[in-house]
């Protein structure tokens, strides 16, 4: 598997779903007889990832939206957590 | 939503619905889970009943869904079913014996937008495979499994254990292993329904729970991440009660074939207690204002030694079910507690378990098979 850096392109493994759900006012990940309810900043990191933009791009992304914040660190450690979960894969 | 509306107590939303399409099943297992009079009740609901349920269940805010029965492909509208539940965004799961899944229908399936299927084997040989369902399927199976992998499902494997078929635990796993599983369940029998009247040919000994635990870590051990394995222990060997439904009321909601609406599969033989049916009620109402569902919620009801646990939090006083039929009493501790007074009536089971040579109950009553003919005679009892 890839190495975790600035230019990994992060997607969803197979068979997992991310979706809205209203009810929990949250992102929630799906998977065979299974859901994650991710917190806040973990469901705006997800929602970006669209299986061709970096990690790098996620950044600067969400940098945009919350102006100020110095995101990169909080991000690339996400992403370590979720692979280690096998929530996601990188290219 | 209004302040009035509010409620601190009120509990979550329902994430899991389990649809038990139908009580109808080609397979004749000895550990069915489905009550053993299901011959008694009344018709199947209608297509329309369960869209209904499916768009009501969603709107609550329902996220997992299961199709199970019975066998469920011997519902003819199962596609239809799919396609609704994908188009309002559940992640669908088909949980079946693989009896009725041709290339047309799984074609259907992953069109329609079924997430995944999870398919069940009683055993890796095909004479006792066959044997425990009473119906010769094993090749069937082998077949749909090849079927599920040519449909990119992920492949999920459910093994019902007992003490005919523990023995056979790296087998099995050697088996899952060759057909690409990524998921492989190795579920102990829970004894209710026909499983309980079984319950001293399926019991397991210790030794026997030892051992195929040891061998599961040991290929754990050796394929890594590669599949994930699930072994869950008989609770009869445990010293606390399973966390049953991770509390009533709390997360599951199960919709019977014939509509009625329960906090788990088994409930619907609790004495007392009445539960909706779909066909009368709302689902909001069902499950945040039915008495059925606000009996066991919360702890209020708890007796000793319960009340006063300090982990009443964590296993919220174990299973009801078990509870009544092991002690008469469903508001009772779940007697897998070794604090609950009840205690005993697990030990003693457990105790004649200790002899694999020896089959119990070989002089009591033989296997009982769950099929009509079996029921009608149970249901008269």
């Amino acid at each position: 598997m890839a190495e975790l850096s600035a230019a990994s392109v992060p997607r969803l493994r197979r068979h997992f779903r991310l979706q809205w759900e209203e009810a929990q006012q949250a992102f929630v990940l799906l998977y065979p007889e299974g859901m994650v309810k991710l917190s806040g900043s973990a469901g705006e990191i997800m929602k970006r990832m669209d299986g061709k933009i970096s990690v790098d791009g996620i950044v600067a992304n969400l940098e945009g939206a919350f102006p100020g914040a110095d995101l990169r660190n909080d991000v690339l450690e996400f992403f370590e957590v979720a692979r280690e979960r096998g929530w996601i894969e990188f290219e | 939503m209004n302040a009035a509306g509010s409620n601190l107590n009120r509990p979550g939303p329902p994430l899991w619905l389990l649809a038990e399409l139908t009580y109808k099943c080609p397979l004749h297992c000895v550990y069915c889970s489905n009550p053993v009079d299901y011959t008694r009740y009344g018709e199947e609901l209608s297509t329309e009943d369960w869209l209904r349920v499916l768009r009501e269940g969603r709107a609550l805010g329902a996220t997992q869904l299961g199709f199970s029965g019975g066998e469920p492909l011997m519902r003819a509208d199962l596609e239809i079913l799919i396609a609704e539940a994908r188009r309002l965004g559940y992640y669908s799961n088909l949980i079946t014996s693989g009896i009725g899944l041709n290339e047309k229908r799984i074609a259907a399936f992953k069109e329609g937008g079924l997430d995944h299927i999870q398919l069940s084997f009683q055993d890796s040989t095909r004479e006792l495979n066959d044997f425990l369902g009473s119906t010769r399927t094993f090749d069937l199976k082998m077949k749909v499994a090849s079927l599920i992998k040519q449909y990119d499902y992920p492949m999920v494997l459910n093994v019902v254990l007992h003490r005919q078929n523990i023995d056979h635990v790296g087998q099995l796993l050697e088996m899952a292993e060759q057909l690409g599983a990524e998921y492989v369940e190795l579920a102990n029998t829970q004894y209710y329904g026909w499983a309980l009247l079984n319950r001293d040919h399926l019991l397991p000994s210790r030794e026997q729970l030892e051992r195929a635990e040891r061998l599961t870590n040991e290929f754990r051990a050796r394929v890594g991440d590669r599949m994930k394995i699930y072994f869950v222990v008989p609770d009869y060997y445990a010293t606390r009660p399973k966390a049953c439904m991770n509390g009533w009321g709390s997360v599951f909601l199960t919709i019977t074939a014939d509509g009625l609406a329960l906090p788990c599969h088994e409930a619907r033989m609790l004495p007392g207690l009445t539960f909706p049916n779909v066909r009368e009620a709302g689902m909001e109402w069902i499950w945040y204002d039915s008495p059925g569902f606000n009996r066991f919620r919360g702890d209020s009801w708890m007796r000793e030694p319960c009340r006063s646990c300090p982990e009443k939090t964590k296993d919220f006083g174990g299973c009801r079910c078990q509870a009544y039929l092991l002690t008469g009493d469903a508001a009772n501790a779940d007697p897998v507690c070794d604090l609950s007074p009840d205690h005993g009536v697990v030990q003693r089971v457990v105790a004649l378990a200790q002899h694999p040579d020896a089959p119990i109950a070989a002089a009591v009553q033989p296997l009982v098979f769950r099929d009509d003919r079996n029921s009608r005679r149970l249901s008269e009892v």
